[in-house]
């Protein structure tokens, strides 16, 4: 399998910010490699660079300085509407705040990176939406508005967004940290379930438990990785789901 | 195919926003219709006035007592009597470039038909007149010369005193017996329909009569006469006749070389210039108002366009971050520009036609609508659009994804 390949290497990667008379150190030479098929949540406490680290990695934001290789290639040399090919085609992205389109159907905004990509015709953009959206549960809300849906749902709109294009990796910043526990299992069994289909998952996350989901677990403190290590008992978000439903012995969808 | 991905997005995102898509055009709307509406006034009133003077016949001579240049076409009224019927006489006998010429005098009276009166205004002047200003009658017959010898008590009507001595427009009065200024006068025919004039005059209010009718029946002064109405030969002779009459006048009324002289004498095309400066001002006028409402309109826009930049540029961010070039954000901008120009000038077209005809059937003004006009502010209001859609788009499209995402 392509279990071992690169996909994203990182070098000696610093993010200063100049703000005023103080200059802030997000990132302190952070180097990593995170391979394809991997499932990794960032943790740290709040300030340590991890959305600063995802944000780069992104391509959403520059480094200071440092290097950055996606599938073996530099990225930085990389002009702006290169770097907008690279997001539309290759990344997908799921924000804490879900970042919607408002007064837009939960359709229209998954065809949304469909509409960005030339290779992608039209007679089977609808198609393609509607396929991302049922893999996460929507089929039955298709022209709903974001704000009919719940924080869940709104999340799952974006999940089918960031998937629309068949991305090599996701890229989560805290996506369950507008969520209750439960829903927040609901949507870690998404991602299990698209790691599981070959998809790699960058995800930044404090809350331990969320953690646990993934395959591999990095630390950041002070713009630095402290610590990198594989999940010993990982969990399992079907089995997860099933025990909080009979913990509660109610009926609850699955 | 990409561009057609653009104009959906640019589509969607007005159906989005209507309110926001409507205020934007309502600039536009307004801009256009008024601008249309205002030069749609102002050249119609020229076009009018100048139909008007051009109808008095392009070879006219108006002579008048006095040197006041500002009076009317039958001006002449008050203390300045410096014109004689031996005037018009020498006139007609001395200056071989005139073809025509006329004696006026006129007189305001009441006319009195059974139970009806009605106000109007009495000419008397010789056959002439009705050859200079090609006027013709639809009933009965013109006044003969042996009428004109014997100051018969006769006259002709025009429609609107038929129409309120006899009740109706169409009444043929010919026979009928009138009295005026308490002289039983005969109607001998009834004068062509010609309309209002410029000044919102209604030509058909008038009776003509034989000159000495007026002038020695009615007149309390027979001395001196209102006004002279004459032709040239010919158009391109209009000038020089216009000297004949100077100098003959001049060595008449014996007025040194270095004294002014105390009659006026105007060309047709003279007095189509003079009014023709005066709604020239008025077109200038309402030009502006348009003008200033395409430019509050413009400001509008603006407003909207750079107000709407701003609140988007998280929208902006999201575009990028699912893969939206610089371009590809700016274009849709444009589009939404163009989409939202496009629309609001044509049913400002549409509304500035609307108005420029209501003020046409309403008002009674003469309105023509100009292509210029329509060009103009259409143009103008679409490029404060593009631009002001442009313009704030290409500074949020060169932002970094991740600070247009974070923008507040
Ligand atoms: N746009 C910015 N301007 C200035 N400082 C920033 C900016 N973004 C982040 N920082 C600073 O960089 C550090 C890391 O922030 P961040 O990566 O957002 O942390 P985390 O996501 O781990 O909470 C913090 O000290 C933060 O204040
Ligand atoms: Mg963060």
């Amino acid at each position: 399998m392509a279990e071992l390949e690169n996909l994203i290497t990182v070098k000696d990667l610093t993010k200063t910010y100049v703000t005023g008379s103080i200059d802030v150190f997000a990132l302190k030479s952070v180097s990593l490699t995170i391979n394809k098929g991997e499932f990794v949540a960032i943790m740290g406490a709040s300030g340590s660079g991890k959305s600063t680290f995802m944000n780069i990695i992104g391509c959403l934001d520059n480094p200071t300085s440092g290097e950055y290789l996606m599938e073996g290639k530099d990225v930085l040399t990389r002009d702006k509407d290169e770097l907008a090919e690279l997001r539309n085609s290759k990344l997908g992205f799921v924000f804490q705040s879900f970042n919607l389109l408002p007064r837009t159907s939960a359709q229209e905004n998954v065809e949304l990176p469909l509409l960005y990509n030339n290779r992608v015709d039209a007679s089977i953009r609808e198609k393609k939406a509607i396929e991302a959206l049922t893999s996460v549960g929507l089929a039955d809300r298709l022209g709903a508005m974001p704000n009919e849906l719940s924080g869940g749902q709104q999340q799952r709109v974006a999940i089918a967004r960031a998937l629309v294009n068949a991305p090599l990796v996701i890229m989560a910043d805290e996506p369950t940290g507008n969520l209750d526990s439960k829903t927040s299992y609901e949507i870690m069994g998404i991602f299990q379930k698209l790691n599981d289909e070959g998809i790699t998952i960058v995800m930044v996350t404090h809350e331990p438990d969320i953690a646990q989901f993934a395959k591999t677990n990095i630390v950041f403190k002070d713009g630095t990785i402290i610590a990198n290590h594989a999940v010993m008992d990982r969990k399992n978000a079907v089995e997860e789901l099933k025990l909080i439903a009979s913990l509660t012995e109610e009926k609850s969808t699955p | 195919m990409k561009l057609f991905n653009l104009f959906r997005i640019a589509y969607r995102s007005l159906n989005r926003n209507k309110l926001r898509s409507f205020l934007t055009m309502l600039g536009i709307i307004i801009g256009v219709a008024s601008v249309i509406a205002m030069l749609a006034i102002g050249e119609g009133s020229n076009q009018t006035i100048q139909k008007s003077i051009s109808s008095l016949g392009t070879n006219s001579i108006f002579i008048y007592p006095g040197t006041n240049t500002n009076g009317g076409v039958r001006g002449g009224a008050g203390s300045n009597q410096t014109l004689k019927l031996e005037d018009a006489d020498a006139i007609a006998a001395h200056c071989d470039l005139v073809k025509y010429v006329t004696p006026i005098v006129q007189k305001k009276s009441q006319l009195i038909f059974g139970p009806k009166n009605w106000n109007s205004t009495i000419m008397g002047v010789r056959n002439d007149y009705m050859l200079i200003r090609s006027l013709s009658v639809i009933k009965g017959s013109a006044i003969s010369e042996a009428e004109q010898r014997s100051a018969a008590k006769v006259c002709l009507v025009g429609v609107t005193v038929v129409f309120n001595l006899f009740g109706n427009e169409d009444y043929n009065p010919t026979g009928e017996i009138i009295r005026m200024n308490s002289i039983p006068v005969k109607i001998i025919g009834v004068l062509a329909k010609m309309g209002q004039n410029t000044f919102g005059q209604d030509q058909d209010d008038i009776v003509l009569a034989p000159f000495y009718t007026v002038q020695k029946r009615m007149m309390i002064s027979t001395d001196h006469i209102g006004s002279i109405l004459a032709s040239g030969k010919s158009e391109l002779q209009v000038v020089d006749a216009v000297d004949q009459i100077t100098s003959l006048l001049r060595e008449k009324h014996k007025i040194a070389p270095s004294d002014d002289i105390d009659f006026t004498v105007r060309t047709q095309s003279e007095l189509s210039n003079i009014f023709g400066s005066i709604t020239k001002v008025m077109t200038i006028l309402l030009a502006s108002i348009a003008g200033i409402s395409l430019l509050v309109g413009g400001i509008g826009i603006m407003n909207i366009m750079l107000v709407s930049v701003t609140e988007r540029t998280r929208e902006i961010g999201i575009r990028m971050a699912i893969g939206a070039k610089g371009r590809d954000v700016l274009f849709q901008f444009v589009i939404e520009s163009i989409l939202i120009s496009v629309v609001g000038g044509i049913i400002g077209i549409i509304l500035g036609i609307l108005t420029s005809e209501m003020v046409a059937t309403f008002g009674g003004w003469p309105v023509v609508i100009t292509p210029l006009s329509i060009i103009l502010s259409f143009g103008f209001s679409s490029a404060i659009g593009l631009f002001f859609g442009w313009y704030p788009a290409r500074k949020a499209a060169a932002l970094n994804p991740i600070d247009a995402l974070r923008y507040e």
